[in-house]
């Protein structure tokens, strides 16, 4: 029954993909219409003229794209269903499929990690497919087929859970390339800016080396097992040096593909070109796969994690979240933005998850469950917000056509709606109170606060720095995330094209942030629901579940001991309300005091106009002067003078460009490396053929040689 | 009953704190040789506030008029974790201290965000200042309270209090390091000198009065009210953290007396010292503020270990 549903998500999806490339050919679904009326003339009359209202030219499209996502969607809620029923069940159910080369064949193994997943996916797809359909008809057809993006949306959502379904490295790795090289098109879908085919070569050559990282990873592990199916795998026996390497492949192959620093340049390439829903789906689940495939690949088929390899991921993780969110902070395109921060909260999650390692190879197991725990329950909010906050991002851009945060301003009364949704969006991310971003990172923090049980004094000291460097990275994210609001929805409107923007008119854009944002708060209020779920996980996955298993109720969170730390956010939801309506209520009874509304204070001088509120670049000016080391800044004033002495100023000239540290430093190199490479091995290659048959003789020579040794 | 207790105790934060306010004042005009105002003064001005029109800008959306109530409302929150005048509170249950910093960075969001709104250069001033300082404060915060955390292994305020209050007198080198740390940052949190100046209203220097410009009457009246609840809050955290004596351990109307006296009595010496570092230092430039928080910051690894090195039972 959990398969049957897992199946549907996936063949659901592999047919709105398919059903996508029906685009083209409504001549012959109404010829086949025609002639199967005519052999079957029977059929209800109200069904013929409604399926011959929906092949006319005008809403064919329409209804089409309609059908696409319906598809889609309904992949998604049969996801959530087959990941929720594992997880309540608590089952692990494997299957066979003889599919791919007759003598191997797929195995398919579905448990608690897997089906956690594949909840994640489904609620994403599900919000993406009520958001797709308005977002979409903004594509001029000709231009940008609907075809192709209905075609690879549906072909990467069944690739994204071919991945959490598989259970053997070469069903894993077909699944994985099916969603790399399916969003490979996604991201090159506006092909026709070089910008965008810049980026997306960029992403594929990324996602190719990750991916050749993993099959070595797989490969050093099926060395010394007998097979490549997962169980094979599990058994394999390593020495600590062979494990060791396996996990430095599969980390820079599934951190590759995760976004971690370095190797996350690719994030903020591919995201802003990508179509906003597709961009929602890249970074909200697509590098949860990845957390899966590593997940999948240290705690489960490695078995024995070593706490050196938890020290790696916690200090990556730690670069990550602190570079990703001083990165972030200086972007001006709101999706380069918010890609950015999926590398930060990308990186929390590895910190996190790096702690659960060295708890666990220390002999905690249910410190180590908390902190997967935590890192799995921020994968998932990671999730759902920023899927919103991409999705309010799309919407703004098919609103007023702008990306650049420096010319809004004023949405908030053009746009209340999207604006609420939004603002959701970003105190989630900003980890406040009442929101399902802080349950996690409250829960990082005391998994961080727990290592007082470690005997290693380096370690004890090294992981409450790295608490504090959460905490900064927390801070360092609400004032990022209050330069967006601010920037984008309040002041005065920046440029024309905000001044006029309007609502957007259709509900499905809505609805599907809104599911979102529903859940986003309703996670923050009762995280016990979600993180129960997720104890499962832990169980299946560690042996261990938490420490503190009886308090997981609805209204306490209190994961060690109720005498260490406990949380109960539906109480302090109470007190807030009761706090805010008391003083709203005193104070606004007496009818003297009612609001008046005058002009904005101008201190006398009158005529306030955009020009003069803060940009973002000065917002952060303060952090570019206090972290001035963490990026390449290249910052021109350029005067115009003018008067007698040439000593008046006629105008400024302002250029700020902001640069990341990690091409310069590691891929230019590379870059170089490859070319000088390329340029030896071109002098054997003369171009004439005598010399090209000689090389072919002395191959052979020597091989014959070698032969008859 | 234990409810009604934490009840009266939020009530009491709420209502003492602008008394500590105008005590602050007075004994600051008393060191600068003026004639000091009624330490009651504080509270004259909110009332007056509250029967003002206020007067809001024609751009203002609902997150400037909605922002004063957030504010208060979650400083409000902040102060029923604290223990006040007495510990075991079911309040201090239902959120430790890191839920507690959570709404302090709450309040500041939507402060910073209604300094955004009415779209004026001041505003914006504000709270990128404000957002500066403060992810800058908010780490070394954290590092002077878990050393604390970690000593009495909890985060829950109530119950590490109680721990001090048990062990008894020790001198401990982490709690002295993460007790400097803590005064820096609340002296920064707070917008006291030499971080910020409350009294100024000079473009160049100001934080907080820059975000709250455009405010007027009873919206004023709330974020005055909210940020002398944080003062106290920071001097309540340092004064019951550190020197826990006094705080009632049971819920007798005597211990409950006796809670009060002591905390009114260490809040009235904190704001004395307060008063004279505020007279004797000169604001600084906002560009140092970073040097002088991350003097806090080392101030509180230094704390968390040497708790590590000397203290820790291992």
């Amino acid at each position: 029954m959990i398969l049957v549903s897992a199946y549907c998500a996936v063949l659901l999806s592999f047919a709105s993909g398919l059903l996508g490339l029906m685009m083209n050919q409504r001549r012959y679904i109404l010829e086949l219409s025609r002639y199967w009326f005519k052999k079957f003339p029977s059929t209800n009359e109200h069904y013929q003229s409604a399926i011959a209202g929906s092949l006319e030219e005008k809403h064919y499209p329409v209804f089409l794209r309609q059908a696409v996502f319906v598809l889609l969607g309904l992949s998604g809620v049969f996801a959530v269903l087959a990941g929720l029923s594992v997880l309540i069940g608590k089952e692990v159910v494997t299957d066979q499929l003889s599919l791919g080369l007759p003598w191997l064949p797929w195995h398919v193994r579905f448990d608690c990690l897997s089906g956690f997943f594949f909840l994640i996916v489904g609620i994403a797809t599900a919000a993406v497919s009520l958001y797709g359909p308005g977002y979409v008809n903004s594509y001029d057809e000709s231009q940008h087929p609907f075809a192709v993006l209905g075609l690879f949306t549906g072909l990467f959502v069944a690739g994204m859970l071919l991945v959490l379904l598989a259970d053997d490295a070469f069903f894993f790795m077909i699944a994985w390339e099916l969603m790399s090289v399916a969003s490979y098109f996604l991201v090159a879908f506006q092909h026709e800016n070089s910008a965008n085919r810049r980026a997306a070569f960029i992403y594929l050559l990324m996602a190719e080396v990750g991916a050749l990282a993993i099959i070595l990873g797989f490969g050093v592990l099926a060395g010394f097992a007998d097979g490549f199916t997962f169980d094979a795998l599990r058994g394999a026996k390593l020495s600590t040096t062979w494990a060791s390497i396996a996990f430095m492949l599969a980390l820079l192959g599934f951190g590759m593909k995760a976004g971690i620093v370095p190797v996350h340049v690719w994030l903020p390439e591919a995201h802003p070109v990508a179509p906003s829903h597709i961009s929602a789906l890249m970074s909200g689940v697509m590098l949860k796969v990845a957390l899966y495939g590593l997940i999948r690949f240290c705690f489960d088929l490695l078995g024995d994690v070593h706490w050196q390899w938890g020290v790696v991921l916690l200090i990556l993780g730690t670069v990550s979240a602190l570079g990703g969110i001083l990165y972030a902070m200086m972007q001006t395109n709101l999706k380069r933005l918010l890609a950015y921060s999926s590398v930060e909260n990308i990186g929390i999650i590895f910190m996190v998850l790096g702690l659960s390692m060295i708890f666990m190879s220390n002999g905690h197991p249910q410190l180590a469950a908390l902190g997967l725990l935590a890192a799995l329950f921020h994968a998932f909010n990671h999730a759902l917000f920023k899927n919103l906050l991409f999705l309010g991002a799309g919407i703004i851009h098919h609103q007023t056509h702008q990306l650049n945060i420096d010319m809004m301003g004023g949405l908030i009364k053009k746009m209340p709606k999207t604006s609420v949704l939004f603002l959701i969006g970003c105190m989630s991310i900003s980890s406040l109170p009442l929101f399902n971003g802080f349950v996690s990172e409250w829960l990082a923090f005391q998994t961080a606060l727990q290592v007082d049980v470690l005997d290693n004094g380096v370690l004890r000291s090294l992981i409450p720095v790295a608490a504090a460097a959460l905490a900064l990275t927390a801070a360092l994210a609400a004032a990022c995330f209050v330069k967006v609001f601010g920037l984008i929805f309040l002041g005065l409107p920046r440029s024309h094209h905000c001044e006029k923007a309007h609502e957007v008119q259709d509900a499905g854009m809505l609805a599907g942030p809104m599911l979102l944002a529903g859940l986003c708060f309703l996670f923050g209020i009762f995280p016990g629901l979600i993180i129960s779920l997720i104890n499962n996980v832990a169980g299946q996955l560690l042996g261990e579940t938490l420490p503190n298993d009886a308090a997981l109720g609805w209204l306490w969170l209190a994961p060690v001991s109720a005498k260490q730390a406990s949380y109960a956010p539906p109480l302090v939801l109470i007190g807030a309300m009761i706090a805010g309506c008391v003083s709203f209520w005193y104070l606004r009874r007496n009818p003297a005091t009612a609001l008046r509304r005058s002009d904005t204070w101008d201190c006398g001088f009158g005529g306030l106009t955009h020009r003069m509120q803060y940009s973002s670049s000065a917002f952060t000016m303060p952090f570019r002067r206090i972290f001035a080391k963490v990026w390449i800044i290249d910052e021109q004033i350029d005067k115009d003078m003018q008067g007698a002495m040439n000593q008046d100023v006629a105008a400024v000239h302002y250029q700020l460009q902001i640069q990341d540290h990690s091409w310069p430093r590691l891929y230019e190199p590379i870059a170089r490396g490859v070319n000088n490479t390329a340029k030896l091995v071109g002098r054997i290659q003369t171009g004439n053929i005598r010399v090209y048959l000689g090389y072919s003789f002395v191959t052979l020579i020597i091989m014959l040689w070698v032969i008859s040794q | 009953m234990n409810w009604l207790i934490a009840v009266l105790q939020t009530t009491l934060f709420v209502a003492l704190a602008p008394l500590l306010a105008g005590w602050v004042k007075c004994c600051k005009c008393r060191l600068q040789n003026r004639k000091a105002p009624s330490i009651f003064q504080p509270y004259r001005d909110l009332l007056k506030l509250t029967y003002k029109q206020p007067v809001v800008s024609e751009q203002a959306s609902w997150v400037f008029i909605k922002a004063p109530y957030i504010i208060f409302s979650a400083t409000v929150l902040a102060a029923t974790v604290v223990p006040l005048i007495a510990v075991d509170l079911p309040t201090s249950a239902s959120a430790d201290v890191i839920v507690m910093v959570g709404f302090f960075a709450f309040a500041r969001f939507f402060l910073a965000l209604a300094g955004l709104d009415i779209g004026t250069a001041f505003g914006g001033m504000g709270s990128s200042r404000e957002m500066t300082i403060s992810s800058l404060a908010e780490p070394a915060m954290l590092m002077a309270i878990f050393t604390l955390t970690m000593t009495a292994s909890t985060t829950n305020l109530s119950f590490a209090i109680s721990h001090v209050l048990n062990e008894g007198l020790v001198l401990r080198p982490s709690f002295v390091f993460a007790l400097a740390a803590l005064v820096l940052v609340a002296i920064a949190e707070t917008g006291r000198i030499p971080v910020d100046n409350p009294a100024t209203h000079l473009e160049l220097t100001m934080i907080h009065e820059a975000m709250i410009l455009e405010y007027s009457g009873r919206h004023l009246a709330l974020i005055e009210w909210a940020s002398q609840l944080k003062l106290m809050l920071y001097g309540v955290l340092i004064a019951n953290i550190f020197l826990p004596w006094g705080i009632a351990e049971s819920f007798g109307v005597q211990a409950l007396g006796y809670g009060l006296l002591a905390i009114m009595g260490k809040l009235a010496v904190l704001a004395v010292f307060l008063a004279i570092a505020e007279t004797l230092v000169a604001k600084m430039r906002l560009f140092r503020v970073q040097e002088y928080l991350s003097f806090a910051y080392l101030l509180g690894l230094l704390g968390m270990l040497s708790h590590i090195i000397l203290e820790a039972a291992r």
